[in-house]
Protein backbone atom coordinates (compact mmCIF):
# COMPACT_ATOMS: atom_id res chain seq x y z
CA UNK A 1 0.00 0.00 0.00
CA UNK A 2 1.35 3.34 -0.81
CA UNK A 3 -0.72 5.77 1.01
CA UNK A 4 0.89 3.53 4.34
CA UNK A 5 2.36 5.16 6.85
CA UNK A 6 3.12 2.61 8.97
CA UNK A 7 6.45 2.28 10.61
CA UNK A 8 8.24 1.33 14.00
CA UNK A 9 8.44 3.59 16.69
CA UNK A 10 12.11 3.40 16.26
CA UNK A 11 11.37 4.36 12.72
CA UNK A 12 9.08 7.29 13.38
CA UNK A 13 11.26 8.85 16.32
CA UNK A 14 14.75 8.46 14.18
CA UNK A 15 12.72 10.17 11.31
CA UNK A 16 10.42 12.71 12.60
CA UNK A 17 12.12 14.20 15.61
CA UNK A 18 15.23 16.27 15.50
CA UNK A 19 17.67 17.71 18.21
CA UNK A 20 16.29 21.00 19.37
CA UNK A 21 12.97 19.97 18.33
CA UNK A 22 9.90 21.51 20.31
CA UNK A 23 7.89 18.49 21.18
CA UNK A 24 4.45 17.51 22.63
CA UNK A 25 4.11 13.69 23.39
CA UNK A 26 -0.18 14.87 24.03
CA UNK A 27 -2.94 13.49 26.51
CA UNK A 28 -4.06 14.65 29.92
CA UNK A 29 -3.31 11.82 32.32
CA UNK A 30 -5.28 9.64 29.75
CA UNK A 31 -3.68 7.70 27.02
CA UNK A 32 0.23 9.36 27.37
CA UNK A 33 2.61 8.31 24.91
CA UNK A 34 5.32 6.58 26.73
CA UNK A 35 6.64 4.53 24.61
CA UNK A 36 7.86 7.40 22.31
CA UNK A 37 9.25 8.97 25.51
CA UNK A 38 11.25 6.12 25.82
CA UNK A 39 12.31 5.56 22.30
CA UNK A 40 13.52 9.60 22.55
CA UNK A 41 15.28 8.67 25.56
CA UNK A 42 16.97 5.43 23.37
CA UNK A 43 18.31 7.57 20.59
CA UNK A 44 19.26 10.09 22.75
CA UNK A 45 17.83 13.11 21.15
CA UNK A 46 18.81 16.34 23.16
CA UNK A 47 18.43 19.92 23.72
CA UNK A 48 14.52 19.38 23.23
CA UNK A 49 12.29 21.95 24.13
CA UNK A 50 8.93 19.48 25.71
CA UNK A 51 6.03 20.67 26.11
CA UNK A 52 2.77 19.45 27.85
CA UNK A 53 0.18 20.86 29.90
CA UNK A 54 1.29 18.20 32.72
CA UNK A 55 4.75 17.12 32.10
CA UNK A 56 3.56 14.43 34.25
CA UNK A 57 5.91 10.76 34.84
CA UNK A 58 6.85 10.88 30.75
CA UNK A 59 8.88 14.25 31.01
CA UNK A 60 10.21 13.60 34.30
CA UNK A 61 12.17 10.15 32.86
CA UNK A 62 13.08 12.75 30.02
CA UNK A 63 14.49 15.58 31.99
CA UNK A 64 16.67 13.07 33.83
CA UNK A 65 17.63 11.33 31.05
CA UNK A 66 19.28 14.64 29.70
CA UNK A 67 17.10 15.26 26.48
CA UNK A 68 15.43 18.39 27.44
CA UNK A 69 16.38 21.85 27.51
CA UNK A 70 13.07 23.84 28.25
CA UNK A 71 9.94 22.98 29.86
CA UNK A 72 6.81 24.80 28.41
CA UNK A 73 3.97 23.49 31.03
CA UNK A 74 1.10 24.76 32.70
CA UNK A 75 1.37 21.48 36.05
CA UNK A 76 4.29 20.18 36.97
CA UNK A 77 3.15 17.24 39.49
CA UNK A 78 2.77 13.64 39.78
CA UNK A 79 -0.81 13.70 40.07
CA UNK A 80 -2.53 12.08 42.81
CA UNK A 81 1.01 11.88 44.45
CA UNK A 82 2.80 14.86 44.40
CA UNK A 83 6.17 16.66 42.61
CA UNK A 84 7.95 15.76 39.84
CA UNK A 85 11.50 15.03 41.25
CA UNK A 86 13.29 14.98 38.17
CA UNK A 87 11.60 18.32 37.17
CA UNK A 88 12.73 19.71 40.61
CA UNK A 89 16.47 18.47 40.35
CA UNK A 90 17.01 19.68 36.95
CA UNK A 91 15.13 22.70 37.30
CA UNK A 92 16.74 23.83 41.20
CA UNK A 93 20.03 22.40 41.20
CA UNK A 94 21.01 21.62 36.92
CA UNK A 95 21.28 17.94 37.38
CA UNK A 96 21.60 16.33 35.10
CA UNK A 97 21.71 19.54 32.88
CA UNK A 98 20.23 23.06 34.03
CA UNK A 99 16.50 23.53 32.37
CA UNK A 100 14.62 26.00 31.67
CA UNK A 101 11.00 27.00 32.10
CA UNK A 102 7.73 28.49 31.00
CA UNK A 103 4.55 28.26 32.94
CA UNK A 104 0.91 29.26 31.55
CA UNK A 105 -2.02 28.05 33.37
CA UNK A 106 -3.99 24.88 31.66
CA UNK A 107 -6.32 27.37 29.79
CA UNK A 108 -3.46 29.26 28.50
CA UNK A 109 -1.32 26.34 27.84
CA UNK A 110 -4.34 24.65 25.91
CA UNK A 111 -5.10 28.09 23.90
CA UNK A 112 -1.84 28.26 23.25
CA UNK A 113 -2.33 25.00 21.09
CA UNK A 114 -6.08 26.05 19.61
CA UNK A 115 -4.17 28.87 18.44
CA UNK A 116 -1.42 27.21 16.85
CA UNK A 117 -4.03 24.59 15.63
CA UNK A 118 -6.59 27.30 14.33
CA UNK A 119 -3.48 29.39 12.86
CA UNK A 120 -4.50 32.43 15.01
CA UNK A 121 -2.11 35.54 15.91
CA UNK A 122 -2.59 35.43 19.36
CA UNK A 123 -5.96 33.90 21.86
CA UNK A 124 -7.19 36.26 24.08
CA UNK A 125 -8.19 34.72 27.71
CA UNK A 126 -10.41 35.89 30.42
CA UNK A 127 -7.65 34.59 32.84
CA UNK A 128 -4.02 35.63 34.15
CA UNK A 129 -4.80 38.83 35.04
CA UNK A 130 -4.11 40.02 38.66
CA UNK A 131 -1.82 37.12 39.07
CA UNK A 132 2.03 36.90 39.19
CA UNK A 133 2.02 34.40 36.50
CA UNK A 134 2.30 36.74 33.36
CA UNK A 135 5.46 38.65 34.92
CA UNK A 136 7.40 36.01 34.95
CA UNK A 137 6.85 34.69 31.35
CA UNK A 138 7.45 37.61 28.56
CA UNK A 139 5.22 35.40 25.92
CA UNK A 140 1.89 36.28 28.46
CA UNK A 141 0.94 39.95 27.62
CA UNK A 142 -2.25 42.24 27.87
CA UNK A 143 -4.01 43.87 25.08
CA UNK A 144 -6.89 46.65 24.98
CA UNK A 145 -10.09 45.21 23.99
CA UNK A 146 -10.62 47.31 20.73
CA UNK A 147 -14.81 46.88 21.42
CA UNK A 148 -15.19 47.53 25.49
CA UNK A 149 -11.45 49.30 25.98
CA UNK A 150 -10.91 46.57 28.58
CA UNK A 151 -7.33 45.44 29.41
CA UNK A 152 -7.41 41.25 28.14
CA UNK A 153 -4.75 38.66 28.61
CA UNK A 154 -3.35 36.73 25.35
CA UNK A 155 -1.18 34.45 24.59
CA UNK A 156 1.07 33.57 21.46
CA UNK A 157 0.12 30.35 19.14
CA UNK A 158 2.47 27.00 19.94
CA UNK A 159 2.99 25.13 16.90
CA UNK A 160 5.63 22.01 18.09
CA UNK A 161 7.58 20.72 15.42
CA UNK A 162 6.53 16.97 16.24
CA UNK A 163 3.33 16.04 18.13
CA UNK A 164 2.81 12.45 19.59
CA UNK A 165 -0.66 11.63 19.85
CA UNK A 166 -2.19 8.09 21.20
CA UNK A 167 -5.27 6.54 20.56
CA UNK A 168 -7.43 3.72 20.49
CA UNK A 169 -7.79 2.51 16.97
CA UNK A 170 -5.85 4.16 13.59
CA UNK A 171 -6.19 2.99 10.34
CA UNK A 172 -2.25 2.54 8.53
CA UNK A 173 -2.92 6.12 6.69
CA UNK A 174 -3.40 8.16 10.09
CA UNK A 175 -7.38 8.33 10.18
CA UNK A 176 -8.04 7.52 14.07
CA UNK A 177 -10.62 7.54 16.61
CA UNK A 178 -10.54 8.12 19.61
CA UNK A 179 -12.64 7.92 23.21
CA UNK A 180 -12.47 9.07 26.81
CA UNK A 181 -10.71 11.72 27.90
CA UNK A 182 -9.36 13.73 25.00
CA UNK A 183 -7.19 16.46 26.87
CA UNK A 184 -5.39 18.31 24.57
CA UNK A 185 -4.89 15.86 21.35
CA UNK A 186 -6.57 17.40 18.71
CA UNK A 187 -5.32 20.95 19.15
CA UNK A 188 -1.87 19.26 19.25
CA UNK A 189 -2.08 17.49 16.36
CA UNK A 190 -3.53 20.06 14.24
CA UNK A 191 -0.78 22.59 15.80
CA UNK A 192 2.33 20.04 15.13
CA UNK A 193 4.28 20.98 11.82
CA UNK A 194 4.65 16.66 12.13
CA UNK A 195 2.03 13.90 13.88
CA UNK A 196 3.04 10.36 14.66
CA UNK A 197 0.03 8.40 15.85
CA UNK A 198 0.19 5.29 17.78
CA UNK A 199 -2.54 3.34 18.01
CA UNK A 200 -3.45 -0.06 20.69
CA UNK A 201 -5.02 -1.41 17.43
CA UNK A 202 -5.03 -0.99 13.61
CA UNK A 203 -8.15 -1.36 12.20
CA UNK A 204 -9.01 -1.53 8.25
CA UNK A 205 -10.45 2.13 7.18
CA UNK A 206 -13.89 1.16 6.94
CA UNK A 207 -14.06 0.85 10.43
CA UNK A 208 -12.86 4.38 11.02
CA UNK A 209 -15.45 5.16 8.40
CA UNK A 210 -18.66 3.65 9.95
CA UNK A 211 -18.38 6.28 12.70
CA UNK A 212 -16.42 9.62 11.29
CA UNK A 213 -17.87 11.63 14.05
CA UNK A 214 -15.37 9.65 16.76
CA UNK A 215 -12.71 10.43 14.39
CA UNK A 216 -9.97 12.87 16.02
CA UNK A 217 -7.82 13.46 13.02
CA UNK A 218 -8.54 12.88 9.53
CA UNK A 219 -5.13 11.02 7.63
CA UNK A 220 -3.75 14.22 5.58
CA UNK A 221 -3.37 15.69 9.44
CA UNK A 222 -0.68 12.36 10.22
CA UNK A 223 2.51 11.11 8.89
CA UNK A 224 3.61 8.34 10.60
CA UNK A 225 0.87 5.46 12.28
CA UNK A 226 2.63 2.82 15.08
CA UNK A 227 1.02 -0.24 16.27
CA UNK A 228 2.18 0.25 19.74
CA UNK A 229 0.08 -1.56 21.55
CA UNK A 230 -0.21 -0.52 26.22
CA UNK A 231 1.87 2.55 24.04
CA UNK A 232 0.64 4.74 27.55
CA UNK A 233 1.60 2.51 30.19
CA UNK A 234 1.35 3.02 33.13
CA UNK A 235 -1.18 5.93 32.06
CA UNK A 236 -3.83 4.31 30.98
CA UNK A 237 -6.15 3.98 27.87
CA UNK A 238 -10.16 3.89 27.66
CA UNK A 239 -11.36 0.82 27.51
CA UNK A 240 -8.19 -1.32 27.53
CA UNK A 241 -6.31 -0.96 30.28
CA UNK A 242 -5.99 1.08 34.08
CA UNK A 243 -3.71 3.82 35.00
CA UNK A 244 -0.89 1.54 37.03
CA UNK A 245 -1.05 3.75 40.44
CA UNK A 246 1.65 1.78 41.84
CA UNK A 247 3.87 3.23 39.62
CA UNK A 248 2.99 6.66 40.05
CA UNK A 249 3.31 5.95 43.47
CA UNK A 250 6.65 3.86 43.29
CA UNK A 251 8.37 7.01 41.12
CA UNK A 252 8.15 8.85 43.72
CA UNK A 253 10.74 6.96 45.52
CA UNK A 254 12.27 5.78 42.68
CA UNK A 255 13.37 9.15 41.72
CA UNK A 256 14.54 10.23 45.27
CA UNK A 257 18.26 10.64 44.15
CA UNK A 258 20.08 10.75 40.46
CA UNK A 259 21.43 7.85 40.67
CA UNK A 260 18.25 5.84 41.33
CA UNK A 261 16.52 7.54 38.47
CA UNK A 262 19.34 6.59 35.86
CA UNK A 263 19.32 2.87 37.58
CA UNK A 264 15.32 2.46 36.46
CA UNK A 265 15.99 4.33 33.01
CA UNK A 266 18.96 2.04 32.50
CA UNK A 267 17.09 -0.92 32.75
CA UNK A 268 13.10 -0.18 31.57
CA UNK A 269 14.17 2.05 28.96
CA UNK A 270 17.96 1.24 27.12
CA UNK A 271 17.57 -2.23 29.07
CA UNK A 272 14.25 -2.94 26.16
CA UNK A 273 14.30 -2.62 22.27
CA UNK A 274 10.87 -1.68 22.10
CA UNK A 275 7.45 -1.66 23.78
CA UNK A 276 6.60 -5.04 23.54
CA UNK A 277 9.59 -6.30 25.33
CA UNK A 278 8.89 -3.69 27.81
CA UNK A 279 5.51 -5.48 28.33
CA UNK A 280 7.28 -8.87 28.82
CA UNK A 281 9.12 -7.61 31.12
CA UNK A 282 5.81 -6.38 33.50
CA UNK A 283 4.46 -9.44 35.20
CA UNK A 284 1.48 -10.90 33.31
CA UNK A 285 -0.24 -10.54 37.24
CA UNK A 286 0.36 -6.64 36.55
CA UNK A 287 -0.86 -6.69 32.85
CA UNK A 288 -4.14 -8.58 33.38
CA UNK A 289 -4.50 -6.92 36.65
CA UNK A 290 -5.29 -3.59 34.45
CA UNK A 291 -7.30 -4.81 32.21
CA UNK A 292 -10.90 -3.27 33.06
CA UNK A 293 -14.42 -4.99 32.74
CA UNK A 294 -16.35 -4.41 28.79
CA UNK A 295 -18.71 -1.62 29.08
CA UNK A 296 -20.25 -0.65 25.83
CA UNK A 297 -21.63 2.60 24.16
CA UNK A 298 -24.85 2.28 22.21
CA UNK A 299 -24.69 2.38 18.90
CA UNK A 300 -25.77 5.46 16.27
CA UNK A 301 -27.55 4.89 13.26
CA UNK A 302 -25.82 6.91 10.39
CA UNK A 303 -28.55 5.70 8.00
CA UNK A 304 -27.67 4.69 4.66
CA UNK A 305 -29.27 5.76 0.96
CA UNK B 1 -14.05 20.13 57.38
CA UNK B 2 -15.20 17.48 54.16
CA UNK B 3 -18.62 17.63 55.81
CA UNK B 4 -18.74 21.80 56.37
CA UNK B 5 -17.67 22.39 52.57
CA UNK B 6 -20.68 19.91 51.39
CA UNK B 7 -23.08 21.97 53.49
CA UNK B 8 -22.17 24.81 50.89
CA UNK B 9 -23.49 23.30 47.87
CA UNK B 10 -26.69 23.23 46.69
CA UNK B 11 -28.81 20.97 44.63
CA UNK B 12 -28.95 21.75 40.69
CA UNK B 13 -25.17 23.78 40.86
CA UNK B 14 -22.11 22.72 39.07
CA UNK B 15 -19.02 22.42 41.04
CA UNK B 16 -15.66 22.15 39.32
CA UNK B 17 -14.06 19.37 41.52
CA UNK B 18 -10.36 18.68 42.26
CA UNK B 19 -9.23 15.05 43.52
CA UNK B 20 -8.88 14.40 47.72
CA UNK B 21 -11.09 16.47 49.79
CA UNK B 22 -12.74 18.75 47.33
CA UNK B 23 -13.95 15.41 45.64
CA UNK B 24 -15.42 13.65 48.57
CA UNK B 25 -16.81 17.01 49.48
CA UNK B 26 -18.89 17.11 46.18
CA UNK B 27 -19.95 13.28 46.20
CA UNK B 28 -20.81 14.00 49.66
CA UNK B 29 -23.16 16.31 49.12
CA UNK B 30 -24.36 14.99 45.84
CA UNK B 31 -25.93 12.12 48.15
CA UNK B 32 -27.25 14.22 50.45
CA UNK B 33 -29.00 17.71 49.78
CA UNK B 34 -27.35 18.27 45.96
CA UNK B 35 -28.42 15.04 44.20
CA UNK B 36 -28.54 16.76 40.90
CA UNK B 37 -24.88 18.52 41.96
CA UNK B 38 -23.00 18.38 38.54
CA UNK B 39 -19.31 17.18 38.72
CA UNK B 40 -16.93 18.62 36.34
CA UNK B 41 -13.76 17.68 35.87
CA UNK B 42 -10.61 20.01 34.46
CA UNK B 43 -9.78 17.12 32.21
CA UNK B 44 -13.45 17.73 30.51
CA UNK B 45 -14.96 15.14 31.99
CA UNK B 46 -18.96 16.85 32.82
CA UNK B 47 -21.39 15.17 34.92
CA UNK B 48 -19.58 12.48 36.00
CA UNK B 49 -20.87 9.92 38.51
CA UNK B 50 -17.28 8.18 39.62
CA UNK B 51 -17.75 4.33 40.55
CA UNK B 52 -14.86 4.75 42.85
CA UNK B 53 -12.22 7.34 44.71
CA UNK B 54 -10.49 8.73 41.18
CA UNK B 55 -6.77 7.98 41.21
CA UNK B 56 -6.47 11.82 39.58
CA UNK B 57 -9.09 14.36 37.80
CA UNK B 58 -8.47 12.42 34.76
CA UNK B 59 -9.10 8.88 35.96
CA UNK B 60 -11.57 6.77 34.00
CA UNK B 61 -13.71 6.07 36.14
CA UNK B 62 -15.15 9.90 35.47
CA UNK B 63 -15.74 9.44 32.41
CA UNK B 64 -17.57 5.91 32.10
CA UNK B 65 -21.44 6.83 32.75
CA UNK B 66 -20.48 10.74 32.56
CA UNK B 67 -22.66 13.01 31.15
CA UNK B 68 -20.14 14.47 28.26
CA UNK B 69 -16.26 14.40 27.66
CA UNK B 70 -15.04 16.98 26.05
CA UNK B 71 -11.52 18.83 25.15
CA UNK B 72 -9.04 20.46 27.62
CA UNK B 73 -9.10 23.26 25.61
CA UNK B 74 -13.14 23.44 25.32
CA UNK B 75 -13.57 22.29 28.85
CA UNK B 76 -12.08 25.86 29.65
CA UNK B 77 -13.47 28.05 26.75
CA UNK B 78 -17.25 26.81 27.10
CA UNK B 79 -17.70 25.59 30.99
CA UNK B 80 -14.90 27.84 32.68
CA UNK B 81 -14.83 31.12 30.61
CA UNK B 82 -18.51 30.43 29.28
CA UNK B 83 -19.47 31.54 33.15
CA UNK B 84 -21.15 27.97 33.43
CA UNK B 85 -19.40 26.67 36.67
CA UNK B 86 -20.81 28.37 39.69
CA UNK B 87 -18.49 26.74 42.51
CA UNK B 88 -14.69 25.75 42.30
CA UNK B 89 -12.63 24.35 45.04
CA UNK B 90 -9.04 25.28 45.32
CA UNK B 91 -5.90 24.44 47.38
CA UNK B 92 -2.35 25.65 47.55
CA UNK B 93 0.16 26.04 49.77
CA UNK B 94 0.09 29.39 50.86
CA UNK B 95 -3.32 31.88 50.88
CA UNK B 96 -3.53 35.55 52.26
CA UNK B 97 -6.18 37.52 54.21
CA UNK B 98 -7.61 38.57 50.57
CA UNK B 99 -8.00 34.50 49.20
CA UNK B 100 -4.90 35.06 47.07
CA UNK B 101 -3.11 31.71 46.83
CA UNK B 102 0.12 30.59 45.98
CA UNK B 103 0.74 26.90 43.96
CA UNK B 104 3.55 27.56 42.40
CA UNK B 105 6.64 28.58 44.68
CA UNK B 106 8.38 28.77 48.20
CA UNK B 107 11.24 31.39 48.08
CA UNK B 108 11.64 33.67 44.70
CA UNK B 109 10.72 32.37 41.28
CA UNK B 110 13.91 32.69 40.24
CA UNK B 111 15.46 30.78 43.21
CA UNK B 112 12.89 28.71 44.23
CA UNK B 113 13.31 27.12 48.03
CA UNK B 114 10.32 24.84 47.09
CA UNK B 115 9.13 24.60 43.75
CA UNK B 116 5.37 23.17 43.57
CA UNK B 117 3.16 22.35 41.01
CA UNK B 118 1.79 25.74 39.22
CA UNK B 119 -1.33 26.97 38.55
CA UNK B 120 -2.69 23.91 36.09
CA UNK B 121 -6.41 25.64 35.88
CA UNK B 122 -6.20 26.83 39.15
CA UNK B 123 -5.80 30.97 37.88
CA UNK B 124 -8.21 29.89 35.58
CA UNK B 125 -10.74 29.00 38.05
CA UNK B 126 -10.46 31.50 40.34
CA UNK B 127 -10.76 34.13 37.81
CA UNK B 128 -14.20 32.94 36.48
CA UNK B 129 -16.27 31.03 38.91
CA UNK B 130 -18.97 32.51 41.09
CA UNK B 131 -17.84 31.18 44.43
CA UNK B 132 -14.36 29.56 45.24
CA UNK B 133 -13.90 27.86 48.43
CA UNK B 134 -10.90 26.47 50.09
CA UNK B 135 -10.63 23.30 51.97
CA UNK B 136 -7.23 23.82 53.87
CA UNK B 137 -5.39 22.71 57.48
CA UNK B 138 -5.16 25.57 59.76
CA UNK B 139 -1.31 26.02 59.89
CA UNK B 140 0.74 29.01 60.56
CA UNK B 141 2.60 27.94 57.45
CA UNK B 142 -0.43 28.23 55.06
CA UNK B 143 -1.43 31.29 56.43
CA UNK B 144 0.58 34.06 55.70
CA UNK B 145 0.89 38.14 55.46
CA UNK B 146 1.91 38.02 51.96
CA UNK B 147 1.88 34.82 49.57
CA UNK B 148 5.54 34.38 48.10
CA UNK B 149 3.81 34.11 44.66
CA UNK B 150 0.36 35.41 43.74
CA UNK B 151 -0.75 32.25 41.83
CA UNK B 152 -4.62 32.62 41.54
CA UNK B 153 -6.22 35.63 42.20
CA UNK B 154 -8.51 36.39 45.37
CA UNK B 155 -9.37 39.90 46.09
CA UNK B 156 -5.64 41.31 45.49
CA UNK B 157 -5.42 43.78 48.41
CA UNK B 158 -8.90 44.46 48.89
CA UNK B 159 -11.62 44.47 46.84
CA UNK B 160 -11.15 47.76 45.20
CA UNK B 161 -8.25 46.73 43.51
CA UNK B 162 -10.07 43.68 42.62
CA UNK B 163 -13.04 45.14 40.84
CA UNK B 164 -10.04 46.92 38.50
CA UNK B 165 -9.24 43.92 36.87
CA UNK B 166 -12.96 42.95 35.87
CA UNK B 167 -13.06 39.24 36.38
CA UNK B 168 -15.85 37.91 35.73
CA UNK B 169 -16.19 35.44 38.64
CA UNK B 170 -17.35 36.44 41.93
CA UNK B 171 -14.02 35.72 44.23
CA UNK B 172 -13.21 33.87 47.26
CA UNK B 173 -16.48 32.68 49.11
CA UNK B 174 -15.60 30.24 51.77
CA UNK B 175 -12.28 29.22 53.60
CA UNK B 176 -13.03 25.76 56.16
CA UNK B 177 -10.30 24.86 58.13
CA UNK B 178 -9.78 22.09 61.00
CA UNK B 179 -10.77 25.09 63.30
CA UNK B 180 -13.26 27.14 61.39
CA UNK B 181 -15.07 28.77 58.71
CA UNK B 182 -14.18 32.08 57.03
CA UNK B 183 -16.02 33.94 54.92
CA UNK B 184 -15.10 37.23 53.06
CA UNK B 185 -16.39 40.60 53.69
CA UNK B 186 -18.67 41.75 51.74
CA UNK B 187 -16.93 45.88 51.51
CA UNK B 188 -13.09 45.18 52.36
CA UNK B 189 -12.97 41.07 50.73
CA UNK B 190 -11.15 40.48 53.84
CA UNK B 191 -11.18 36.93 55.61
CA UNK B 192 -13.57 37.04 58.41
CA UNK B 193 -14.70 33.91 61.01
CA UNK B 194 -18.39 33.62 60.62
CA UNK B 195 -18.11 30.01 62.46
CA UNK B 196 -16.17 27.93 64.95
CA UNK B 197 -16.10 24.29 65.16
CA UNK B 198 -17.42 22.77 68.46
CA UNK B 199 -14.47 23.51 71.07
CA UNK B 200 -12.28 25.72 69.25
CA UNK B 201 -11.84 29.00 70.70
CA UNK B 202 -11.19 32.58 69.00
CA UNK B 203 -7.70 32.35 70.63
CA UNK B 204 -6.45 29.46 68.85
CA UNK B 205 -7.62 30.47 65.47
CA UNK B 206 -5.52 33.79 66.41
CA UNK B 207 -2.68 31.53 67.51
CA UNK B 208 -2.41 30.02 64.14
CA UNK B 209 -3.21 33.12 61.97
CA UNK B 210 -0.12 35.58 62.04
CA UNK B 211 -2.07 38.85 61.03
CA UNK B 212 -5.07 40.39 63.47
CA UNK B 213 -8.19 37.95 63.11
CA UNK B 214 -11.07 39.69 61.66
CA UNK B 215 -14.04 38.37 63.40
CA UNK B 216 -18.00 38.35 62.47
CA UNK B 217 -20.74 40.47 64.52
CA UNK B 218 -22.22 37.19 64.20
CA UNK B 219 -20.47 34.05 64.98
CA UNK B 220 -21.86 30.39 65.06
CA UNK B 221 -20.85 27.27 66.27
CA UNK B 222 -20.45 24.71 63.47
CA UNK B 223 -23.53 22.33 63.97
CA UNK B 224 -21.64 19.50 64.03
CA UNK B 225 -21.92 16.40 61.79
CA UNK B 226 -24.87 14.37 61.48
CA UNK B 227 -24.88 10.74 61.66
CA UNK B 228 -26.06 10.34 58.49
CA UNK B 229 -23.67 12.96 57.39
CA UNK B 230 -20.59 10.71 58.70
CA UNK B 231 -21.56 7.22 57.59
CA UNK B 232 -22.22 8.22 54.27
CA UNK B 233 -18.64 9.67 53.77
CA UNK B 234 -17.09 7.02 55.26
CA UNK B 235 -19.03 4.88 52.71
CA UNK B 236 -17.48 7.34 49.56
CA UNK B 237 -13.71 6.44 50.64
CA UNK B 238 -14.24 2.99 52.35
CA UNK B 239 -10.33 2.41 51.74
CA UNK B 240 -9.55 5.67 53.48
CA UNK B 241 -7.21 7.20 50.97
CA UNK B 242 -8.07 10.55 52.41
CA UNK B 243 -10.01 9.60 55.65
CA UNK B 244 -8.19 8.71 58.74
Amino acid sequence: MDSSKSMTMKEAVSKFVQDGDTVYLAGFTHMIPFAAGHEIIRQKKNDLVLARATPDIIYDQMIAAGCAKRLIFSYAGNPGVGSLRCFRRAHEKGIPKPLEIEEYTHFGLSGRLFAGATNMPFLPMRTNLGSDLPAQNSLMKVVTDPYSGDEVSVVPPLKPDIAVVHVQRADVNGNCHIWGIIGEQKDAAFAAKKVIISAEEIVDESVIRSDPNRTLVPDFVSHAVVHEPWCAHPSYVQGYYDRDNEFYVKWDEVTKDHENTTKYIDEWVHGVETRSEYLSKLSTSKVDGLRPKDAYSSPVNYGSV
Amino acid sequence: MVIVAARELKDRESVLVGVGLPNLAANLAKKLQAPNLLLVYESGAVGSNPSRMPLSIGDPCLVSGAKSVCSMYEQFAYYLQGGRIDVGFLGGAQIDKYGNINSTIIGKYKAPKVRLPGSGGACDIASNVKRIIVITPHEKRRFVEKVDFLTSPGFIEGKDGWRKLKLQGGGPYAVITNLCTFKFDEMTGEMTVTALHEGITMEQVQENTPWNVKVAEEIVTTPPPTEKEITTLRALDPDKIYLR
